[in-house]
């Protein structure tokens, strides 16, 4: 079991033509994933590693049976592109594009949910089910098939997480990327609520960071809500206010989305807190 | 990015909302076709200005000469004023707040106004200021706006006046891909007409190449600051003198974090992403050399960027161009083996773990 994504999702690539687009595909496909459309206007009938190309999302649904797009066209292209996805019927989407205006975010998110579709992302490295399937820009060789949920809102970190969750022999069932954007499709709440039902996930953990509330949000949550240990760490505990630390989501704005207040809101929660992020297997270790 | 008031104020006359009568000033001439008695502001991108010598009322022209002198040049926390609005004084009935901000939980524009206003809105009661959210697929609607101005006690008169103001910074916030549109305050006039007496206007970067018409101004950043944004680096200058350069804003982040707890203090923060590109860490390298920190930590995860890829680009600056501060390496990933051999023989310290790391940076940076 996964949540979110398994072995099932048939995945079209949107920008599947340019250098990331080609790179990418090849991994997914070594990794397992069903790969079985790309979409780039112009160049139908092309292929991308003997994955056919479409000039849109409409035919190459119609030809494939694609269910998922992953979303890797430039930014000031991606609403279109996530648009397209959805009214092409595409239920679940992965959107890897940062700089994103978070006014176009903010139209297709809700444009998702009136699709019933799952939006993961924007600015995010996509999501992996070890052993079933991997949509996105995630290195393949960090994971382990296993029963700890990831939900996180940064990349190369939870990248250098899983990995010493893995130096411990400790697998993952699923690993959400949720993206560093001040608007994301999927949250830690959504996460906790997939990942509690999954019998597969043992324990969860969360990658959270400075700005907004959705680490507050969650550590109400996980209180009233969740019975599977929970573990996480929260990035810049030093970040000054008002500074824009990398994601355009992490800044502490108007008092607002300080470590401290995450990290106090969690310990309320009972959430297990790691000082460096390479300790949250150990952690984890000594539970699961 | 920030606007100053007075071109945050342009925008508001561009969309029909009113604004007392004024203009730049930097000598007598500007002041020939204004009405004395005038408010002299300066154009800075903060707030507190008022405290710090920053406003000043005028009420001739003798005045209006010697005052102006005493605002343009002034430091005000960190800023030097440059620009000076000179704007006819208003009278003043009523002040009201009202301002249209992201709400990141619910992902929608928020609408926020109280009748408290004039004063800083984090210092005015949560009962007493009153949001409204809206769908950002339908967009404003009659019943939004009622619902907003049926609380703020005004008359029939005024009600129409805000409702319309309402309205129009809504359409602003929307077509201008803005963070914040806050009017604080918007005023009655004792003629009965609402006018926006200040502007806090932030447009999101990640918008600014559909507004071409929108010169950039960075006036809240770093020279240096500036010098990474243009070449596309995360570069933060911070208080410490520990330099981190990592791959991955969180990452970055949580270098930094690990330094405090061994005493240490990040002076910059600079995220590499996800290049391996030789020329963007060439670049980084000099951005950070010119930050002059006493130590530099470098911090890497490979995953699909190669640890040797990056290792080689670090190891060619280094022999080029010099470093002349000790710089500490912690390699983690894709081909870290080979990386650490690299880095070794371009003469860097290699670390075990970020920990290990950390300790030495947070050491030879003197514990500060």
């Amino acid at each position: 079991m996964a949540i979110f994504v398994d072995e099932k999702n048939k995945v079209l690539v949107q920008g599947a033509t340019g250098h990331q687009g080609v790179f990418h595909i090849s991994e997914m496909l070594g990794f397992g994933t069903k790969v079985v459309a790309g979409v780039t206007p112009g160049k139908a009938g092309q292929d991308v590693k003997g994955v056919p190309i479409f000039n849109t999302v409409h035919d190459g649904v119609e030809e494939t049976g694609a269910d998922t797009s992953l979303i890797l066209v430039p930014a000031r292209f991606a609403k279109d592109a996530v648009f397209e996805a959805l009214d092409a019927g595409i239920k679940t989407v992965v959107t890897i594009t940062e700089n994103i205006p978070f006014h176009d975010t903010m139209e297709f998110v809700h444009y998702a949910k009136y699709n019933d579709a799952l939006l993961i992302g924007p600015n995010c490295p996509g999501i992996a089910s070890p052993g079933k399937t991997k949509i996105g820009i995630l290195p393949g060789s960090i994971f382990l098939e296993g029963n700890v949920g990831v939900a996180s809102r940064s990349g190369t970190l939870t990248y250098e997480i899983v990995n010493s969750l893995k130096e411990k022999d400790i697998g993952q069932s699923t690993c959400v990327g949720l993206g560093g954007d001040p608007i994301i499709g999927t949250t830690f709440i959504d996460s906790l609520i997939a990942f509690e039902e999954d019998k597969n996930t043992r324990a969860v953990v969360l990658v959270g960071e400075i700005g907004g509330t959705a680490e507050e949000d969650a550590a109400e949550y996980i209180k009233e809500n969740i019975s599977k240990p929970v573990f996480a760490f929260i990035a810049g505990r030093t970040a000054p206010p008002g500074k824009r630390m990398g994601h355009a989501g992490a800044i502490i704005a108007r008092g607002k989305g300080t470590a401290k207040s995450k990290i106090e809101s969690f310990k309320k929660a009972d959430v297990k807190l790691a000082k460096f992020p390479t300790d949250i297997a150990d952690l984890v270790e000594e539970f699961v | 990015m920030k606007l100053f008031e007075y071109r945050g104020k342009e925008l508001f006359d561009k969309y029909g909302i009113a604004v007392p009568n004024g203009k730049l000033a930097t000598g007598e001439k500007d002041f020939s076709n204004l009405n004395f008695p005038l408010v002299l502001k300066a154009q800075v991108p903060i707030g507190g200005r008022g405290k710090a010598g920053g406003i000043k009322t005028i009420k001739n022209l003798k005045e209006a000469k010697e005052k102006l002198s005493q605002i343009i040049g002034i430091d005000i926390r960190g800023y030097k004023v440059g620009k000076v609005l000179a704007e006819e004084m208003a009278n003043i009935k009523k002040e009201l707040y009202i301002s249209i901000s992201l709400d990141r939980s619910k992902r929608m524009p928020l609408i926020m106004a109280s009748a408290s206003g004039g004063m800083d809105i984090e210092s005015v009661p949560d009962d007493k200021i009153f949001k409204e959210w809206i769908n950002p697929l339908i967009g404003i609607q009659s019943f939004n706006i009622r619902s907003i101005v049926s609380r703020l006690g005004l008359e029939k008169e005024e009600t129409k006046q805000v409702s319309i103001v309402l309205s129009k910074i809504y359409k602003l916030f929307r077509e201008y891909d803005c963070e914040l549109v806050e009017i604080n305050p918007l005023i009655i006039n004792i003629e009965g007409e609402a006018m926006a007496l200040d502007s806090k206007v932030i447009i999101n970067d990640d918008a600014m190449f559909r507004h071409t018409d929108v010169e950039p101004e960075l006036t809240e950043l770093t020279p240096l600051e500036k010098d990474a944004k243009e070449k596309g680096i995360a570069f933060v200058q911070l208080g410490g003198n520990i330099g981190v350069i990592a791959n991955g804003a969180g990452l970055t982040m949580a270098t930094l974090d690990a330094l405090t707890h061994f005493k240490g203090e990040g002076g910059v923060f600079l995220d590499l992403g996800g290049t391996d590109d030789p020329e963007k860490v060439k670049q980084a390298f000099e951005l950070m050399k010119k930050a002059k920190p006493k130590v530099i930590f470098l911090n890497l995860f490979g995953g699909i960027t190669k640890c040797d890829t990056v290792a080689t680009g670090v190891k060619s600056v280094i022999t080029k161009e010099g470093i002349d501060c000790p710089v500490i390496t912690r390699i983690k990933g894709m081909n870290e083996d080979a990386a650490k051999e690299i880095l070794k023989d371009a003469g860097l310290i290699t670390a075990t773990t970020l920990q290990d790391a950390a300790k030495r940076s947070s050491d030879l940076a003197g514990g500060k």
